[in-house]
């Protein structure tokens, strides 16, 4: 078997299906700390076709998150998966960072890994819906992007042969590597967490989640890089690195006036849709 | 790229597939159109392809005052970095203030890569583009006549503005009909100008060996009437009471993106800012709570019809008929109620 080695690019998101009332702070970030955090379901999608790659072809998964201590969580739940490595990148520097300033940090993480084949990504990540992270991070490392990877073909002699969705239909394409692939949902099934790695790794933990006076055993560290460690420009992280600025915030008043209450009966319903006939709305 | 040339002018990008434009490029025109007008600017359209010269054409129609053409047969197709390649060198060489892209699969591909190359922001999926002055207390920096890239903000009830103020151009994508398409004026013409590119060997290293383009299943955007369904559906099977209103007002089927999420159906059916932005004579929202990134896509209907077993479901607010009650007893009364309309008239 050949060695393919795959990074793969996760975040922690907050669960965007239970959205609760007030979750924004002042300056117009999310205050996260308000909502449940879950593993990015796209970017699990882009674990496992990581791992997909390890089984068929041969290689070692690396898997790199960005975000506060407690991201750790996503990068254990990797771990109890199969991933081989993971690293967490923290800092206070990287707060408030838009796409752009994400994926010069992310980039500049991937180029302190060093030589790899494949960065798998998800498509997306719920709290956004922007799908820039992935496509920015290619270009900074100046390598090809596969967008929407539903299938991957083959794997050999340095290229990759894969079936990405067009959203209206698919297309088939091959393409050197290294090469960043961003995965959608429907590539694959993620495997479930095997009881097995997480008995062996459910003690790891990032040195800043240690407790005041706690010291984690070396052996239960997870690897953790501040800007300095991935020779960040802080020029380019967080809110001096984000061209794009919150300028204002508003709420909506929701309001209820001028809405016809119809009855919940045969009668109710018939009445309104013979307005909306006498108004020309229904043919 | 932070040098601001504030005589720059607003571009489309001009999003093409087997020599047809995409519909939301022309959307884009007539917005960048209005845009400029308030700019005192021109409208540019880059278009990339090969043979695609025709196509200049219903650009000017719809609002471009120039039309930057990059020939060339590595660009018959699109892939990632030959595109980016084109665009970014165009953006280097003419300095537009705005560049607008359709927040489709290819833009969304496509304009990252480009903001990256650029070093520019990007906002992903505006409900609304203006232009507008802005002050920075911190910096105490007035800042004239930035556009304004509008679009819910995650976490409640809340519209976020979003600025560029330095690093420009400043760029947003825009999905389809968010923009409602202006009327063709087949008279306006403009300036053809061909660029050359080079695209050097190293950008040509992904191969499309096979393709299979469906043609649209569904057409959400031009329909009179929409029948959507949401989490409140509470099943793939039971979406089946949707899928029969929505055939029996001979409509078209929408969704909330939990109903998507939970598998009830395609993606392609989505309503909402990440999704389609429809505008028919009847919206009716069935089982949907009325999160504000569904009613930005919903919201402009001529009649909305919402039925909800919670009073206090924000969808109310936009309703013109209100139902309140379980969708599982009402949806079957209007089924039966608009079949029974068929046969008497
Ligand atoms: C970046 C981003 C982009 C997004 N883009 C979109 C988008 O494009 N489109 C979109 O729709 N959403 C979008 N969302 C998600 C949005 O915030 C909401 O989560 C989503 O719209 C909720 O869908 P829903 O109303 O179907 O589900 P819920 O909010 O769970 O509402 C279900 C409703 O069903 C009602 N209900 C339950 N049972 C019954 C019954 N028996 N009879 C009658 N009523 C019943 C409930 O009272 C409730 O109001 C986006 C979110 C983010 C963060």
């Amino acid at each position: 078997m050949s060695s393919y080695r795959s990074i793969v690019l996760v975040k922690q998101v907050p669960d965007t299906s239970k959205i609760t009332g007030n979750a924004m702070k002042e300056d117009g970030t999310i205050n996260r700390a308000a909502l449940p955090a879950i593993f990015n379901p796209e970017d699990l999608s882009a674990l496992e076709a990581a791992l997909e790659v390890k089984d068929r072809f041969g290689g070692t998964v690396t898997v790199i998150t960005m975000g506060l201590p407690k991201a750790a969580d996503v990068l254990r739940e990797c771990l109890y998966r199969g991933a081989d490595r993971v690293i967490l990148v923290t800092d206070r520097g990287a707060g408030g960072s838009d796409t752009l300033a994400t994926s010069y940090v992310l980039s500049q993480a991937v180029k302190k890994v060093g030589e790899f084949d494949f960065i798998f990504c998800g498509r997306q990540a719920i709290d956004g819906d922007t799908a820039q992270t992935g496509p920015q991070c290619a270009e900074k490392l100046g390598i090809p992007q596969i967008c929407y990877l539903t299938e991957i073909i083959d794997v050999k002699d340095g290229t990759a042969t894969l079936r990405r969705s067009l959203g209206a239909g698919w297309e088939v394409v091959k393409t050197t590597l290294p090469a960043l692939i961003t995965v959608v949902e429907e590539a694959n099934e993620p495997r479930p967490q095997a009881a097995i790695k997480v008995m062996r790794h459910k003690h790891k933990r990032a040195p800043l989640e240690a407790a005041e006076g706690e010291t984690i055993a070396p052996e239960d560290q997870i690897e953790q890089w501040s800007l300095g460690c991935i020779d960040a420009d802080p020029e380019r992280c967080g809110f001096p690195g984000s061209p794009t600025k919150v300028h204002k915030i508003l709420s909506i008043v929701l309001k209820k006036e001028g809405s016809v209450q119809v009855a919940p009966t045969e009668e109710g319903v018939r009445g309104m849709f013979s307005e909306l006939v006498k108004d020309r709305v229904l043919g | 790229m932070s040098n601001k040339n504030l005589q720059g002018e607003v571009w489309v990008f001009a999003e093409q597939e087997g020599g047809k434009l995409h519909d939301v490029a022309l959307e884009l025109c007539g917005k960048a159109r209005e845009l400029a007008d308030t700019l005192g600017v021109q409208v540019g359209a880059v278009l990339p392809g090969y043979n695609c010269a025709e196509l200049a054409k219903p650009l000017f129609a719809h609002g471009a005052d120039k039309v930057y053409i990059v020939d060339d047969p590595n660009l018959a197709r699109f892939t990632s970095m030959p595109y980016a390649r084109a665009v970014e060198t165009l953006i280097c060489k003419h300095k537009p203030q705005i560049v607008l892209y359709g927040a489709t699969p290819l833009g969304r591909d496509l304009a990252p890569r480009v903001a990256s190359a650029t070093r520019s922001g990007l906002t992903a999926d505006c409900t609304d583009l203006q232009i507008g002055d802005v002050f920075e207390a911190r910096s105490k920096q007035e800042y004239k006549n930035l556009l304004h890239q509008i679009r819910p903000a995650f976490g409640g009830n809340i519209i976020a503005t979003i600025v560029n103020p330095e690093q420009w151009p400043q760029m947003a994508t825009v999905r389809e009909g968010v923009f409602p398409k202006k009327e063709a004026d087949e008279a306006r013409t403009g300036e053809v100008i061909e660029e050359k590119v080079e695209i050097p060997a190293e950008l040509l290293v992904v191969e499309a060996l096979e393709r299979f383009v469906e043609t649209k299943k569904i057409d959400l955007k031009g329909s009179r009437v929409v029948v959507a369904g949401g989490a409140g559906v509470g099943s793939k099977e039971n979406f089946q009471l949707v899928v029969d209103l929505a055939n029996a007002l001979g409509g078209a089927v929408g969704a909330s993106r939990a109903a998507v999420d939970s598998g009830f159906i395609d993606r392609d059916h989505q309503v909402g800012q990440t999704g389609t932005t429809v505008r028919p004579a009847l919206y009716v929202a069935v089982g949907i709570s009325g999160a504000v990134q569904h009613r930005v896509g919903m919201q402009d209907a001529a009649k909305i019809i919402a039925i909800n077993n919670d009073p206090d479901a924000p969808i109310f607010s936009v309703a013109h008929y209100s139902i309140v009650g379980d969708l599982n007893e009402i949806v079957p009364m209007m089924i039966k109620a608009a079949q029974e309309r068929v046969v008497t008239e």
